[in-house]
């Protein structure tokens, strides 16, 4: 056999569990990082000949352990490298640890590994960037290209989270329930901090990079099948789905953004939105709501809407009603305000914002919900105000190019009425 | 005889592919399952949405109805297809076919009951 691209998303899919246990069991992230690519290393040379292992991800913890352990001996007694030929045949050995590695211990080992990426120290870039790294085993060049930075200073960014951590206590024995959920909870907002990256991008000239929603995801779904009764993690997913599933309808060919609303939505993936409706449904049966579950909900609304005419934009007040209770939030406030300027009109929705003026000074969608409101109210000169304090705030050419489209009407509606 | 194919796979496998790579592992099946919807010997072909999205009842004085998958294992039931086989050997053959150059297992079962009567119109479709 000499394809050997089979073993590639094997390992890839192996890692988060084998560098979690490998954690575990070393303490030191960079060990089990530099164990776990070396048992890699070593299933390339071994799986081609032997076949995959029934367990890869036992087989890689059990290289990686013994690949450690031999590190450790060497360095304490400058001894000879063990053959290569131990390792090779591991028989026995396997179905015993892959018996004491059950996945009971498995979850908490991926959630202590993500959990560690979440230090509350670390900038939330740093946070995701770790995760790439270690959880998901992007190279530092793949990270530095999806936030569209220089490969040394994402490789100094991340060699500076890496110490951080390093330095931070956390614990090794299982979690008690109450840690558990606190562990979990740090470890959802960091993922839903990977799919915004991915999904609204906070710099450069690419306003949407799937590959980190994708990725996001993937990692939510690890979290959900090793924590399968917990409505949050159900939420998460759901609303990532949800999300997720309206990017092939959300640029245009010149990559500027589409609006919800002027959206094709005969574009977005309805199995994303489906799978997104299912877990729904199954984190309302435990009826404790969360802000996922609730975001998750309002994005079912949109996706159960044919046209955004159809949009029953009652329900979404009512849904951002009960977000703000469970999170007040000023963003949630802006959130509200565009469906209760569907409901109620432009100008209640704009006295819903108006106190938010100062605490979202400095948010670009508060600009541009001003903004458009003030124009339906045919308040063209404040309008503009609005529009271009929003460009000043864009994080992307699209964002901007969007509120030029605005100012570009605004312009010509007040054109021939100047020339009159 | 009827056969259920039940495409079995390690579903954190399975949703580490892209796209991509999905739409060319269906690609590549269709070329065998057309061939056989076209001799009208291919029954329903049902795709399962993620174990993460499944809730088992286990059944007793007091049912418990639980989140996720009813076994535990790496390799998860992903869908199965219905077809109409002349014999083991050919439901075999067609699942070496149907799988050719994938890791997927397939269990194939026989099938004790069809109601190929039954006026199945749900209300929702899947896609």
């Amino acid at each position: 056999m000499t394809d050997l691209s089979w073993i590639d998303p094997l390992l890839r899919s192996a890692r988060p569990q084998a560098i979690g246990a490998l954690l575990r069991y070393f303490r030191s992230l960079d060990q089990a990082e530099e164990s776990f690519q070396e048992a890699c290393l070593r299933a390339l040379k071994n799986w081609p000949l032997n076949g995959p292992p029934r367990d890869p991800v036992a087989w890689l913890v059990l290289v990686g352990r013994n690949i450690g352990l031999d590190e450790a001996r060497r360095s304490s007694r400058s001894g000879p490298l063990p053959p290569d030929e131990r390792i090779s045949d591991l028989g026995d050995a396997e179905s015993d640890i892959a018996e004491r590695l059950d996945s009971s211990h498995y979850r908490d080992d991926v959630l202590r590994l993500l959990f560690i990426c979440c230090h509350p120290d670390l900038p939330s870039v740093q946070q995701i960037a770790l995760a790439l790294r270690v959880v998901s085993g992007l190279t530092v060049k793949e990270i530095a290209r999806a936030f569209l930075i220089g490969e040394s200073a994402m490789e100094q960014r991340i060699t500076r989270a890496k110490s951080r951590v390093a330095r931070a206590d956390v614990a090794f024995a299982a979690p008690g329930a109450a840690e558990r959920a606190e562990r979990l909870a740090a470890v959802a907002a960091m993922l839903y901090l990977l799919f915004n990256e991915g999904y609204s991008a906070s710099g450069g000239d690419r306003h949407v990079r799937a590959p980190l929603c994708d990725e996001a995801i993937r990692l939510a779904r690890l979290l959900l099948s090793l924590f399968p009764g917990e409505p949050d993690i159900m939420g998460l997913l759901a609303l990532m789905l949800m999300q997720h599933a309206r990017t092939p309808a959300r640029l245009d060919a010149d990559d500027a953004i589409i609006l919800l609303e002027d959206q094709d939505r005969r574009l977005w993936d309805r199995d994303m939105i489906a799978e997104g409706h299912a877990l729904l449904e199954k984190a309302g049966r435990h009826r404790r709501p969360g802000t996922y579950q609730l975001q998750a909900a309002i994005a079912g609304v949109h996706a159960h809407a044919a046209t955004t005419q159809d949009t029953d934009w009652a329900a979404i007040d009512r849904l951002y009603a009960a977000l703000e209770r469970l999170q007040p939030s000023p963003v949630v406030t802006l959130n509200r305000a565009v469906a209760v300027s569907k409901v109620q009109g432009a100008a209640a929705a704009l006295a819903m914002i108006e106190p938010l003026a100062q605490s979202l000074d400095g948010y670009f969608h508060f600009h541009g919900l001003t903004g458009g409101l003030l124009m339906r109210l045919g308040r063209a000169g404040e309008a503009r105000i609005a529009f271009d304090r929003a460009i000043a705030l864009a994080h992307t050419p699209a964002e901007a190019a969007h509120i030029r489209l605005h100012l570009d009407r605004l312009i010509k509606e007040s054109a021939p009425a100047g020339a009159k | 005889m009827l056969y259920a194919f039940l495409c079995c796979h390690d579903e954190a496998l399975d949703s580490s592919c892209t796209k991509e790579q999905d739409d060319a592992v269906l690609a590549k099946r269709a070329k065998v399952t057309s061939k056989l919807a076209a001799k009208g010997k291919l029954g329903p072909a049902v795709r399962l949405m993620p174990t993460t999205t499944a809730t088992t009842v286990r059944m007793g004085a007091q049912p418990v109805v639980l989140d996720g998958p009813f076994a535990e294992t790496k390799e998860a039931l992903l869908g199965f297809y219905l077809i109409d086989c002349d014999s083991l050997e050919e439901a075999i053959a067609l699942a070496k076919d149907i799988g050719r150059d994938e890791k997927v297992v397939f269990e194939i079962r026989p099938v004790k009951l069809f109601v190929p009567e039954a006026k199945f119109v749900p209300e929702t479709k899947a896609s």
